[in-house]
């Protein structure tokens, strides 16, 4: 009995570039009732698979098959595709705000679905939509069916696509990355609801996500795609036990959340291929670190083992358990006799906010927030959205005043600084930011920009500075040989190393990292977590590290803050902070942040079969 | 397409080399219909350039009124015809020669205050959406007001004030015309503001000056082509009218709009029919030339903006996350 | 909601005041008598200093703009030097022909572009859409006046001498005494605008649409299970509206200040046809008449197009 069964699924879409073969003969079934997870990073396919699974991707060319209640998907009328979207599969995405409609209230957006699908009264509409609001946790539904979107907060938007979706009571839903967008203590919230509804409603779930925390925690089973292919899938409990795919088992090594003291991380090297390309061999071979000499000349054969996991890959045994984990050294500092790089006393910030008719309103972000940084020692700085992390950052930056207490870097007050020591401050404080594609100029090259701070500081000039930036760029894994390429021209985690280079210009005193990895892949996050460490080890930085992501902080911090609501609520060394929480924000953070379960071995399982695949 | 990843991060393979100057030039040649437009223009240009020659050849000077053979005894302009390549206008002068003329005026006009404007708009605009606070409010009203006013009421009241001339004109056109583009660049130089690789500089110390020349600008390169460009018709349309309404270039020097004015005065095109069909011609080979080269120029420039493909644009993960 | 309101009121009394200052100091350091003007070239320094007198251009200018500023904001808008009709009853004669023809020219420019931008934007690229931006590309490029000319040309004379009369030569007939001869004659010109306008409004709609139908809440909308036809119109249109409004109410504004170059070519008595007429009169209470009145809808019609604006978008209500 499945659900939907696909076959031999290929996705090609034509761009200006060339064609992009984004899902490559790709097969899976779905149990009734189950909660089926795709797993894969951006650009492995996950979510044009789906959108072009239900004709919503209209450029694209597509291959193979898709049963669902006895029908291909697949070359279906327009018409009758229509019938299936919203009445039989229901879909969620990734960010709520953006997949409402602004001019529109909830409840009209909702009745839309029963009208499209049933004859139906407005009343009668109206009413079920009321009752499945409810249903979905949106407190008093009657009141707030009238509601636009921007009145409501990103977990309870979510709530509304879901009930959305649901409220045709469809066999199948396909949830695409729905809680990425929002909030850890959210996320939970959201993902505790849809696995309450299919059991409720009997629906059965796509969830498609990059967390494979996340799957482990609510998955009954699991696909893993790279580039367009379907690496290993199975159950998921056999799976996350003991990953048959060597790039399952990378991700899951890769994953600051399945950090384990005392060692590093292991970030599986190298980047994901142009999807423009048709490989020879296996797709993963250049990346993967158990690659046999015909892995990257024969396309590799499917093996299928006695607990029904699936793996498409040469070695016969499955990938090895343990990596080869690299021991990390040891931090060199001491707490207790350390000099403070930075200090923050009482710090309060208040915006004046003015709405468009003109009413004033005071915002307090900072409620008097006491912080020391130590020379030599990494701190993190963790919270939600809006908890005022990323203010506090630009405070101590100096590029935002306080607007009462004090804030002292190298023994300095930052809001007493006059023009030229501001600036002569501005060597002493880097930082790195979130979103590698908007921290690079477009228009520059990167020699120019890691030679800015060279530049602005009037420090070397013409080949001194050509030489140092080369330096540079080397320091961070960077090939100095790309001296005068634009940013485009590199991945994501690349443009951090330039972010990272051009931090390290100067050699300051402190580096803030503003969510530096919150934007990378999983793989490629481990890489530049790991080449934050060694620089810190090498250089003796000192890092202020912002991240929403408790686990990420866990693996590269010595103390950790917490904040919430502008004030830091827990300061602890970060194995205390997760040892032996105190505050009650704390505990709820540690308890939303799902870690997949080590990996445990499958010393009970054989090789079943071995196909051939066309690919 | 070797674009197989590497083997070691350091060692990086090409991913597509995009933005630049050549591919842009390549995608642009593929355009056909911007290459036909830039044709015609440089024909254009070629017109203006040898307007004295075709003058000499002809034997006509633009100016000169040949009443015995430009005109028909009943004081009727002459047609297109072996004396008179494109016929006579209203007095009796070869309309070929004041077309050539007229280029000259046209195509100055366009440019030169095309130009002009743009750098009032670039100054203005980047002025405005860097500093924000009360110089934006005070440079988006003025702004505002420009693009508050009827502009050709304006511009007549102007005229009849202090007669028409050339160089009032040209400071009509820029004066009405560098409030839309200085919006649209505002708008994204407050865009570009708020980008992380300006607080980037910012947080490196780098004063409003440097900020907006080596940070802000390159990013405007491909806005201020393509107003540019796209104002270029604009303007000569607008000089073109200003002469049609008798408010732009004096008589007796030949100009588009001013010959389509002395065809539409009693009507004499009704019987005349060249001397509306070649000027107008002119004048709608000219803009439509340069809108099409705008539009492919941003096409070429800025492919994302308006091709296909849009739904597969990928969003960062957790980047709208704090 | 009210302070808004009040801020809007206040910045366009503050164009309409820089504009009537420019308009009147303009005249006042321009060369030229109006005296002369009215008193003719023959006139003695005596009857020209009465002249003076009557028309109160003897005084100080700032006593002079005061004046006329009190004057003006109850209608009073002076006198012709022509004719020594009031002005404001001169231009009010003048608005039925250029208001006949922006309101007309209007439906049909938003019922050509709007519909062209649409099919434009819905399949990129493609034959259609190619299409759609020829059309856009000529409308743009076409100067009114000329497309004027050739149409009177090639639509009322070339048929006229062949012995048909399929349009009339020009002018406008009122539409309370004849609403077919009233439309008949406006035919030509409204077609004229609409064309040149719908390429604006084609463009303009298809950049919109092409932005809006990117947008994740149109994928939502799909995914509901809409057909095409309400996912483009109801979910697409109510996203893309609020710049045509705007756009709209900008054109409308300032075409009702007189649409000149049309109402010059087909012989439209409107306040365009006026103001062309006034400058080569050089009737300079006319000029700043007509201008003060341009001034006037373009400041009304932002206004309305921001109360519009509130009411579209849910978010800034």
């Amino acid at each position: 009995m499945v659900v939907l069964e696909a076959r031999n699924l290929t996705v090609d879409i034509p761009t200006e570039d060339g064609v992009v073969h984004a899902v490559r003969n790709v097969s899976f079934s779905i149990r009734p009732g189950s909660l089926f997870g795709i797993a894969g990073e951006s650009g492995s396919g996950k979510s044009v698979m789906t959108q072009a699974m239900m004709g919503l991707l209209p450029n694209a060319d597509i291959r193979g098959e898709v049963r669902f209640e006895g029908r291909n998907l697949i070359g279906l009328p327009a018409s009758e595709m229509r019938k299936l979207r919203g009445g039989r599969i229901g879909m969620i995405f990734q960010d709520p705000l953006s997949s409402l409609h602004p001019y529109y209230t909830i409840g009209s957006q909702i009745a839309e679905v029963l009208h499209a699908h049933e004859r139906i009264s407005p009343e009668e509409a109206r009413a079920r939509v009321i009752d499945m609001l409810g249903r979905v946790g949106i407190p008093s539904p009657a009141d707030r069916y009238d509601d636009y979107p921007h009145q409501f907060s990103g977990g309870m938007r979510q709530r509304v696509m879901i009930a959305m979706a649901l409220i045709l009571k469809p066999a199948l839903i396909i949830a695409d990355e729905p809680t990425t967008a929002l909030d850890v203590t959210v996320q939970a919230q959201i993902v505790a609801l849809l696995d309450d509804m299919r059991r409720d409603f009997g629906t059965t779930v796509i969830l498609i996500t990059h967390d494979l925390g996340l799957l482990s925690s609510v998955a009954d089973d699991v696909m893993v795609l790279y580039a367009g292919h379907r690496l290993e899938c199975g159950k998921a409990a056999n799976v996350f036990r003991a990953p048959a795919h060597p790039y399952t088992a990378g991700l899951l090594r890769s994953t600051p959340a399945s950090y384990k003291p005392g060692s590093e991380l292991a970030p599986i090297k190298g980047r994901p291929p142009s999807l423009l390309a048709t490989p020879v061999g296996c797709v993963f071979a250049p990346r993967c670190t158990e690659a046999l000499p015909h892995c990257a000349t024969q396309p590799p054969p499917l093996r299928v083992y006695s607990d029904g996991v699936e793996s498409l890959c040469w070695l016969e045994k499955g990938a090895g358990t343990t990596a080869p984990v690299p021991p990390r050294a040891k931090a060199t500092h001491h707490a207790g006799q350390i000099e403070p790089v930075a200090t923050v006393e009482n710090v309060h910030l208040t915006y004046q906010v003015g709405s468009f008719f003109g009413q004033k309103r005071t915002l307090d972000v900072l409620k008097g927030v006491d912080l020391t940084i130590g020379k030599g020692e990494t701190v993190g700085l963790v919270g939600e959205s809006g908890c005022g992390k990323s203010t506090l950052a630009r405070v101590i930056a100096g590029l935002t005043p306080a607007t009462a207490g004090t804030v002292k870097v190298l023994g300095r007050d930052m809001g007493a600084l006059d023009a030229s020591q501001w600036r002569e401050m501005r060597r002493q404080i880097q930082v790195v930011f979130q979103d590698p594609f908007g921290s690079l100029n477009p228009r520059r090259r990167v020699g120019s920009i890691i030679g800015d701070p060279f530049r602005l500081h009037g420090i070397a000039s013409g080949e001194e500075r050509k030489a140092k930036v080369r330096h540079l760029m080397e320091i961070v894994g960077l090939n100095p040989e790309h001296y005068n390429r634009f940013p485009s021209e590199f991945s994501g985690g690349q443009r951090q190393r330039i972010g990272i280079a051009r931090a390290l210009a100067l050699n300051p005193a402190l580096i803030i990292c503003d969510e530096p990895v919150s934007a990378l892949d999983v793989s490629i996050q481990a890489q530049v977590l790991n080449l934050l460490r060694r620089l810190q080890r090498e250089l003796g930085l000192t890092y202020l590290f912002i991240s929403h992501d408790l686990s990420v902080v866990r693996h590269i911090c010595d103390r950790i803050a917490v904040m919430q609501g502008g004030k830091i609520v827990e300061l602890a060394t970060a194995e205390r902070l997760f040892a032996d929480p105190q505050h009650p924000y704390t505990r709820t953070l540690l308890a939303a942040s799902k870690a997949p379960p080590a990996p445990t071995g499958g010393k009970d399982r054989v090789l079943a079969e071995t196909r051939q695949v066309a690919s | 397409m070797s674009d197989i990843a590497e083997n070691d991060f350091s060692q990086g393979t090409e991913v597509v080399q995009r933005g630049s100057l050549e591919l842009t030039l390549r995608r642009l040649r593929r355009d056909h219909a911007s290459m036909i437009a830039l044709g015609v223009i440089l024909c254009i240009i070629l017109l203006a350039i040898i307007a004295p020659w075709i003058a000499a050849i002809t034997g006509h000077s633009p100016i000169e009124q040949f009443r015995d053979t430009g005109l028909s005894p009943s004081g009727i302009p002459v047609g297109p015809g072996a004396d008179f390549w494109l016929g006579t206008d209203q007095l009796g002068r070869d309309v070929l020669v004041r077309l050539a003329y007229g280029a000259r005026v046209s195509l100055l006009v366009g440019v030169f205050a095309s130009i002009l404007a743009s750098m009032i708009a670039v100054v203005v605009g980047v002025t405005a959406g860097y500093f924000g606070g009360m110089v934006d409010m005070a440079l988006s009203r003025l702004t505002d007001l420009v693009m508050s006013v009827p502009f050709l009421l304006c511009a007549l009241a102007l005229v009849s004030a202090f007669g028409p001339s050339l160089m009032l004109s040209v400071a009509v056109i820029v004066f009405f015309s560098w409030a839309p583009m200085a919006r649209v660049i505002r708008g994204q130089v407050i865009s570009l503001s708020r980008q992380d690789f300006v607080h980037a500089s910012r947080s490196l110390g780098a004063g409003p000056l440097s900020i907006m020349v080596v940070d802000i600008l390159p990013n405007l390169t491909v806005p201020i082509i393509v107003y540019t460009t796209m104002q270029i018709p604009n303007s000569i349309v607008f000089e073109a009218t200003l002469s049609f309404l008798g408010m732009g270039i004096v008589p007796p020097t030949p100009s588009w709009g001013g010959m389509l004015a002395d065809a539409s005065s009693n009507s004499l095109y009704l019987v005349a029919w060249w001397m509306v069909f070649v000027p107008g011609t002119a004048l709608l080979l000219t803009t439509l030339a340069f809108n099409i080269l705008g539009d492919g120029l941003r096409d070429a420039l800025d492919p994302k903006s308006a091709r296909t493909a849009r739904h597969l644009k990928r969003k960062p993960k957790g980047a709208s996350k704090s | 909601m009210i302070r808004f309101l009040a801020r809007r009121i206040a910045f366009g009394a503050g164009v309409l005041l820089v504009l009537s200052a420019f308009v009147f100091f303009l005249f006042f350091v321009a060369p030229g008598d109006p005296a002369r003007m009215i008193a003719g070239d023959k006139a003695t320094e005596a009857q020209l200093a009465m002249v003076r007198k009557n028309l109160g251009v003897d005084r100080p200018v700032i006593a002079q703009y005061g004046t006329f500023l009190s004057r003006a904001l109850t209608g009073d808008l002076g006198f012709s030097y022509r004719n020594q009709q009031p002005v404001a009853q001169i231009i009010a004669r003048r608005i039925p022909a250029t208001l006949s023809l922006v309101a007309g020219a209007a439906l049909l420019w938003l019922a050509i572009g709007v519909p062209i931008g649409i099919m434009s934007a819905r399949h990129p690229g493609s034959f259609r859409d190619r299409i759609g931006q020829a059309f856009i590309l000529t409308g743009l490029s076409f100067p009114t006046f000329v497309l004027g000319m050739m149409s009177l040309y090639l639509l009322y004379f070339l048929p006229k001498q062949a012995g048909l009369t399929l349009f009339p030569p020009g002018g406008y007939k009122a539409l309370t005494s004849n609403p077919a001869l009233w439309a008949w004659h406006l035919l030509l010109p409204w077609s004229t605008l609409a064309l040149t306008m719908a390429a604006v409004y084609a463009r303009l709609t298809r950049g919109q649409m092409l932005d809006v139908m990117g947008e994740d809440y149109i994928r939502t909308a799909r995914a509901k299970g809409l057909s095409e036809q309400r996912v483009v119109w109801k979910h697409g249109m109510r996203a893309a509206l609020t710049p045509l409004v705007t756009q709209l109410g900008a054109d409308i504004a300032l075409m009702l200040g007189g649409v000149i170059v049309i109402e010059q070519v087909y012989g439209l008595q409107g306040v365009g046809a006026l103001a062309v007429q006034a400058v080569t009169n050089q009737d300079r209470p006319i000029i700043i008449g007509v201008v003060l009145l341009g001034g006037l809808f373009i400041v009304a019609a932002n206004i309305i197009v921001d109360l519009f604006y509130v009411l579209l978008d849910p978010r800034v209500r």
